[in-house]
């Protein structure tokens, strides 16, 4: 059989999404990143909302999303995406708006601001990458650190008299009214991006449908950070991570109906 | 004629805002300048114009929310006093960096720290020399009236979208709080999509179109040849507007032997001050910088050649002082500068200006 013979459409299972550019990506290898930028890519692609989409980029790694996803960004400062996010989309409400984050960004120097997005249900998508470790500044304790967990900063491990204890923020965010959707996924191997990219595209649809705030959590890897091959940071994730950031959906549905949160007289 | 009203400055803020066609006001409270969101939110502009106002959970977050609908191409602003200011001088940096025009307004308090609700100028050096980080430079304009609380938020924005820059309003609570009679604006309307894409399609988030490309809002460059060439480009505009931009009043100086120099309401008290000292036969006059950045420096280089003196008069410790020495020794002339001011949220007299302006130039 000839090269040729193979390559016709008909044979064709998988592609370069049209929306990733050509950049030169520069994650590491084995970054959960790449994965995450071409779902959310596909899914934008899918839904056709290419002209209409705005997205947010943190500071982190990711503070370069912008170069990768043919889509109109603001890069925000360090925690502050959901509020970019919520001016973008609260002037332009034919916009579909998300933010990407990473678990410093999100969990601790911009808790307030994605507590309060989540809690007046802005109609916006908010990707989470937690990968438990703090990338670009070169590896130091995150909030969503386990305890134990050797980073630059806890180099014998994250003490909890020291350090206190790993935040699950996407369970407090299930809590809040205005949530529409808050799901925890992985995205390592075919099967769970393909469950992932399932949550991304509802994130989407809900933001498109004004349901509120949808908050996809993506349990991720930082193998440079953690010091570990690709496929052993994979394994640490799934014994280490996943037993205390379980896997599914906190809430799926719409925001809150206002009854229970109403003045009585 | 526009209409005619009695109002608090503060009020007035709002009011201007709805009528120049403002897209978004974000705010968080904090005396003495609630009364900017609590009027937008009692006039409803929603229904009226289209108008977004949103509370949000911080000041931090209003002028990152400012960010974000500012990057859309969209006019809009926030309102604050001078600890509110201090939380969001991240942010206006960043505003500053990524090129985006949008309106803040300081209603200024004394400080440091919490200080005093009372009104004060202390936050000169913060807003003309930076406040947040980096090389940047805001357009500052300081009304000393509740009509140019009206004027200026119109000017403001039409400034900031010309060099695509933030501006600010410095003013302070004595003005936020006083009710005087005001002009209002008549109604202009909010840009329209095809206005806005027209005016800032080039750079604004406004959806990506198939016959363009994308467009980011970033103030991040890691290439250092590119990042200095921004700060070049910075630069370049800044000094655009030290040719173009500067405003400023003078009253009485055609004659002067001595200068009074004062911006916002201690402008306000030393126009009394003038009369008091003409009265006792002081050849007085009094310069108003209106624009704090750009500075008013050639009138004061002019002024420096044939005075006897210059008298600065802040609700400060002695700030706009600097800039009026450098300004009036760039001539090399060596005629007095001296710095008169009251801080903790008092207001000078009129009396106690002329008092100082004997006792440091004339007795001197």
């Amino acid at each position: 059989m000839d090269v040729k013979d193979i390559i016709k459409p008909e044979n064709l299972v998988y592609e370069k999404p049209k929306l990733l550019t050509d950049n030169t990506m520069h994650y590491c290898p084995g970054c959960t990143h790449g994965v995450v930028h071409r779902l959310v890519a596909e899914v934008i692609e899918e839904l056709d909302i290419q002209e209409k989409t705005i997205g947010v980029s943190p500071v982190g790694c990711s503070v370069f999303a912008y170069n990768y996803i043919d889509i109109d960004w603001q890069e925000a400062a360090h925690g502050r995406a959901p509020a970019v996010a919520t001016g973008i989309a609260r002037v332009n409400e034919d916009k579909v708006v998300f933010t990407y984050q990473g678990d410093g960004d999100l969990a601790s120097i911009g808790t307030a601001e994605i507590m309060h997005a989540c809690n007046r249900g802005e109609n916006i998508v908010v990707i989470f990458i937690n990968n438990a470790i703090y990338g670009m500044t070169g590896g130091q304790m995150a909030p969503t650190t386990l305890l134990g967990q050797v980073t630059a900063t806890t180099p014998c491990g994250r003490d909890l008299d020291r350090n206190g204890y790993p935040l699950k923020i996407t369970e407090l965010i299930s809590q809040l009214p205005g949530t529409a959707y808050v799901t925890r996924q992985s995205a390592h191997t075919p099967a769970t991006a393909r469950k992932c990219r399932k949550a991304i595209k509802k994130a989407f649809q809900n933001a498109l449908d004004k349901k509120g705030t949808s908050f996809v959590e993506v349990v991720s890897t930082c193998n440079s950070g953690w010091r570990l091959s690709p496929v052993d940071a994979n394994k640490w994730m799934e014994e280490n991570m996943f037993p205390f950031f379980p896997m599914g959906d906190m809430k799926d549905g719409e925001r809150d109906a206002p009854d229970a949160y109403l003045k009585k007289n | 004629m526009g209409e005619l009203r009695l109002m608090k400055g503060n009020e007035v803020i709002a009011e201007a805002a709805i009528r120049c066609g403002c897209d978004g006001y974000f705010g968080y409270p904090i005396t003495p300048q609630s009364e900017v969101m609590e009027t937008l939110m009692v006039r409803e502009p929603w229904d009226e114009t289209g108008m977004v106002v949103l509370q949000a959970e911080s000041e931090v977050a209003s002028i990152n929310m400012v960010y974000g609908a500012a990057g859309s191409g969209k006019k809009v602003m926030t309102s604050s006093s001078s600890p509110g200011i201090s939380l969001m001088a991240e942010g206006i940096s960043y505003i500053a960096g990524a090129e985006l025009p949008c309106l803040i307004v300081n209603v200024q308090r004394g400080g440091p720290g919490l200080g005093t609700i009372q009104p004060s100028q202390a936050d000169y050096f913060q807003t003309t020399k930076g406040g947040g980080h980096g090389d940047y430079k805001l357009i500052v304009l300081a009304p000393a009236s509740v009509q140019e609380m009206n004027d200026f938020v119109e000017l403001g924005f039409e400034l900031a979208f010309k060099y695509r820059n933030p501006a600010m309003i410095l003013t302070d609570g004595a003005i936020g709080q006083m009710m005087e009679k005001v002009e209002l604006s008549d109604y202009k309307p909010r840009m329209t999509a095809e206005e806005l894409d027209a005016k800032c399609g080039s750079w604004a988030t406004n959806g990506k179109k198939a016959d363009r490309d994308y467009n980011i809002i970033t103030s991040l460059e890691m290439d250092s040849d590119k990042m200095e060439a921004n700060n070049l480009r910075f630069q370049e505009k800044y000094r655009q507007m030290e040719e173009e931009e500067v405003r400023y009043e003078m009253i009485d100086c055609e004659d002067a032997e001595y200068i009074l120099v004062a911006f916002g309401s201690s402008a306000r008290i030393c126009q009394k001050s003038v009369d008091i000292a003409r009265a006792k036969g002081l050849k007085v006059g009094l310069l108003r910088p209106i624009t704090l950045y750009p500075f008013p420096k050639k009138p004061i280089a002019e002024l420096a050649k044939k005075v006897k003196g210059f008298l600065t008069v802040e609700m400060n410790a002695g700030q706009m002082v600097e800039d009026v020495k450098l300004a009036a020794g760039c001539g090399n002339s060596s005629v007095p500068v001296e710095y008169f001011g009251r801080m903790g949220g008092i207001i000078p007299t009129p009396g106690e200006v002329v008092e100082a302006l004997e006792q440091k130039l004339i007795e001197a």
